[in-house]
């Protein structure tokens, strides 16, 4: 393993997008996600990539379009405000099968809200990145090193599925240090071929197209209903989250990101009181980790949902249990970030009233 | 092994509080021990209290923001008084009273004032107040061993800046001794 | 063919456009333009290194009719994904083709950078003044008192502000090396028309930097008028106003390129000197 080094979540990022083969970024600045671009800005001449600030979020994504569907491995960042505007391009991306990284560490909300780590796009990223029926995969990083990590794997998942992957950070995981292993440089004629890349056919094959449009209904539901079936495939293979003390809990927590890392102190200091309490921290919020939740409903006396907004996965959480057990939502939201000390209040107050 | 710490540095932006907590999550980084350093960012930067929060432990980190330090290191007055009273009962603050005029007591809060700023100058050590207050928190609570704090000085002054790195081991003995 | 029937070919489909049927209607001169691309994409040798981006518009399907690869863009953002391909493949013969509603309303900050930034990309522009996929409303270059769907009364300059002279707004831009506006009225026009786009994909080809042609153009459909009528209707009104001509050059001002037309333009301000220049 390579010597751990203390990085910003930011720039551990990056790193590892580096590593991964990405050599082309299109960004715009926002805070606090900053650092991703300027490291890029940096490192991407070094390695004889290309780094480019773009007029607008807008610009920039389409600019991840192009380069996309020119076959390279091509990444953006940007924070709530930012993803907003690029929700077109991820659209279109979606619509055209392109595989690409979206970074958004994000902000509280709505509007231009604050600065301060926030988790209140967990709808966006899971439920509506842009208009018309599709899904994107989103990882949720808890650490530095699992910024670096998901980061470095997002390409190929990206590459594997045709599919855009989102990164769905924080203000707290970009802006702080953590020890960080860093992945390996991939050899770069290593990745994966790109047979439909939109890159000049040389007079070898017929013309690739990256569209679209569809204006027979037919077709495009029949191309829907083609790509629904690959997110099957995904949602069947792809689930990931990590279980701590879920096994003999009463109560478990499912959260995700900076707030998964409170809800852990919070489960150490209810076992020290004698609470029975777990911590299921999902690290794909798309697709969810609804086997994990759907044991835990079964197990468990009451789930709790605990996030940096205002109830959101909690949805995704109730929708699983599906009625077989209490579902209760602990939250701080416009950037504040949850105390211990508050979930542990939520978890006395649960497993006082399912001792009742 | 020493005992887990959970410290804020606090001053200006510029006055190199970001840099003195990265030199102390990197010594116990270099310990094999949980680190984390995390910022203030955004306009508060330029607000009075540019800080961050370092926390070292043996056990896994859960916020990196610290509410509540064992340890604060104040270069300015806004900074002191904001941490002053957030600081743990037995905890230590250690200002530098070349900036902070009014250094106020708390029970159960060791309160320590050394004029970090005039005593870095008067050594030609300009811009190392930061450093030498450092040097007293180490002296009142070893967070890491000598040679960790010398070896996260190494880590953390880039090759480009080596002749920094005598200066700061100056001021590093500079504080413990003031 | 064979030798011994003589016959002598004087006419036929470019190898660039696909043998398809186009959505345009009749008397667009939509089909003509695309034709002058696909023949100098033929001309050139490009066909196989091309890649063309789509707009939204009436030009939408154009990734149909094109031999090259193709990409279809979102509403105005052909510039931006050209950037992308560009900068992965920078010998690429990389194109956008776009209406007056994507190039110069929703799309006119991704047209100004893209130009700005010296892209090294060529656009086509056809400017007919009108939205004509939508069903004929007001367009950023529909003249002063032009009725359109969304402007009954006309054009009042006084609530929909003034038409934008897109070529001669983009020629102010130090990433330029060639802008020249065209028409395809009669076949003089379209041979004129066909030198500027092959100048304008040999501008790219050498590297000299951003290259747009703008095609003022009609639409007899949605202007409500013969074919003929639309013609005799742009002379009228719409030549006037956008005058036909080159509207920047860098090798006639005698630049190699446009990044050393910019630079002689900022001879006195130190800082965009090169970098090590004395």
């Amino acid at each position: 393993m390579a010597e751990k080094v203390l990085m910003k979540g930011n720039e551990a990022l990056a790193e590892a997008a580096l590593r991964a083969g990405c050599r082309f970024f299109f960004g715009y600045p926002i805070t606090p996600q900053t650092e991703v671009a300027a490291y890029m800005s940096k490192r991407l001449p070094q390695v004889g990539g290309t780094y480019l600030q773009a007029e607008s979020e807008v610009a920039a994504i389409n600019m991840v379009y192009g380069a996309s569907a020119a076959g390279a491995r091509v990444m953006t960042s940007s924070s709530s405000p930012g993803i907003s505007l690029k929700s077109e391009g991820i659209s279109y991306m979606a619509g055209a099968d392109l595989p690409g990284v979206i970074i958004n560490i994000q902000r509280g909300g709505p509007g231009l809200g604050g600065i301060q780590p926030s988790q209140s796009d967990y709808w966006q990223a899971t439920r509506a990145t842009g208009h018309g029926d599709f899904q994107i995969f989103v990882f949720a990083p808890s650490t530095v090193q699992e910024m670096a990590d998901c980061a470095y794997e997002a390409f190929d998942i990206a590459d594997r599925y045709r599919i855009p992957v989102m990164i769905l950070g924080d203000g707290l995981l970009g802006q702080m240090m953590e020890p960080v292993a860093l992945p390996e440089q991939r050899d770069l004629s290593s990745l994966p071929e790109k047979p439909w890349a939109t890159s000049g056919h040389r007079g070898e094959r017929a013309h690739n197209v990256a569209n679209s449009l569809y204006l027979t209904a037919e077709e495009l539901e029949r191309l829907n209903i083609e790509r629904y079936e690959r997110y099957q495939a995904i949602k069947d293979a792809e689930q990931r989250c990590e279980e701590y003390l879920v096994d003999d809990a009463d109560i478990v927590i499912v959260a995700f990101g900076a707030s998964a890392r409170v809800a852990r102190s919070a489960v150490n200091a209810a076992r020290e009181q004698g609470i029975r309490a777990g911590l299921l921290r999902p690290v794909t919020l798309w697709p969810f980790p609804e086997s994990a939740v759907s044991a835990a409903a079964d197990s468990a006396k009451a789930l709790l949902a605990v996030e940096m907004n205002m109830g959101q996965m909690v949805d995704d959480v109730r929708l699983v249990a599906n009625g077989r057990v209490p579902v209760e939502f602990f939250g701080r939201t416009g950037g504040v970030i949850p105390t211990p000390a508050e979930v542990l209040a939520k978890i006395v107050e649960i497993n006082e009233r399912s001792g009742e | 092994m020493s005992k887990d710490m959970q410290a804020v540095f606090a001053g200006f932006g510029g006055q190199g509080t970001l840099f003195s907590g990265k030199v102390v999550a990197y010594a116990g980084l270099i310990e094999g021990r949980e680190v984390s350093w995390f910022p203030s960012y955004g306009p508060e930067m330029r607000g009075g209290t540019a800080n961050c929060s370092v926390t070292v432990s043996d056990s896994l980190i859960g916020s990196p923001l610290v509410t509540e330090p064992d340890a604060v290191i104040a270069m300015n007055q806004p900074s002191f008084d904001k941490f002053l009273p957030m600081v743990k009962k037995g905890g230590i603050v250690v200002a530098d009273t070349s900036m902070v005029a009014d250094l106020a007591q708390r029970e159960g809060v060791r309160v320590i004032g050394i004029p970090a700023t005039k005593i870095a100058e008067e050594a030609g050590l300009k811009g190392l107040a930061n450093i030498v207050l450092l040097g007293r928190l180490f002296a009142e609570e070893p967070f890491c061993s000598p040679e960790s704090l010398d070896a996260a000085l190494v880590k953390c002054i880039p090759p480009k800046k080596a002749a920094m790195l005598d200066k700061n081991r100056v001021a590093v003995k500079l504080g413990m001794e003031s | 063919m064979s030798e011994a029937t003589a016959e002598k070919l004087v006419y036929e489909r470019p190898h660039a456009l696909l043998p398809v049927v186009t959505n345009y209607c009749p008397g667009c001169p939509h089909g003509i333009v695309i034709r002058l691309v696909a023949e100098v994409l033929d001309e050139l040798g490009v066909e196989g290194e091309a890649v063309g981006v789509a707009p939204v518009g009436c030009a939408v399907m154009a990734y149909d009719f094109f031999g090259c690869d193709m990409i279809e863009a979102a509403h105005g953002r052909a510039p931006a994904v050209a950037t992308g391909v560009k900068r992965v493949h920078p010998g690429n013969v990389v194109f956008a083709y776009q209406g007056d509603g994507d190039l110069a309303s929703i799309g006119m900050a991704e047209t100004v950078h893209a130009a700005t930034r010296g892209e090294n990309i060529t656009v086509i522009f056809i400017n007919n003044a009108i939205y004509g996929m939508t069903g004929g409303q007001m367009a950023p270059t529909s003249l002063p008192n032009q009725v359109t769907q969304t402007s009954p009364y006309g054009r009042d300059v006084d609530t929909a502000g003034y038409p934008v002279r897109v070529a001669e707004l983009l020629s102010s831009l130090d990433g330029v090396a060639y802008i020249e506006r065209v028409t395809v009225d009669k076949p003089a026009s379209v041979r004129k028309a066909k030198k500027a786009i092959r100048k304008a994909f040999e501008t790219q080809i050498a590297g000299r930097g951003y290259s747009m042609v703008e095609v003022v153009s009609t639409c007899p459909t949605n202007w409500g008028m013969t074919p003929q009528d639309s013609f005799e209707w742009m002379r009228e009104n719409m030549l006037p106003y956008y005058p036909l001509g080159v509207k920047k050059d860098v090798v006639a001002d005698g630049f190699e390129n446009a990044a050393e037309a910019a630079l002689a333009r900022a001879a006195g301000c130190p800082i965009a000197q090169p970098k090590g220049a004395e």
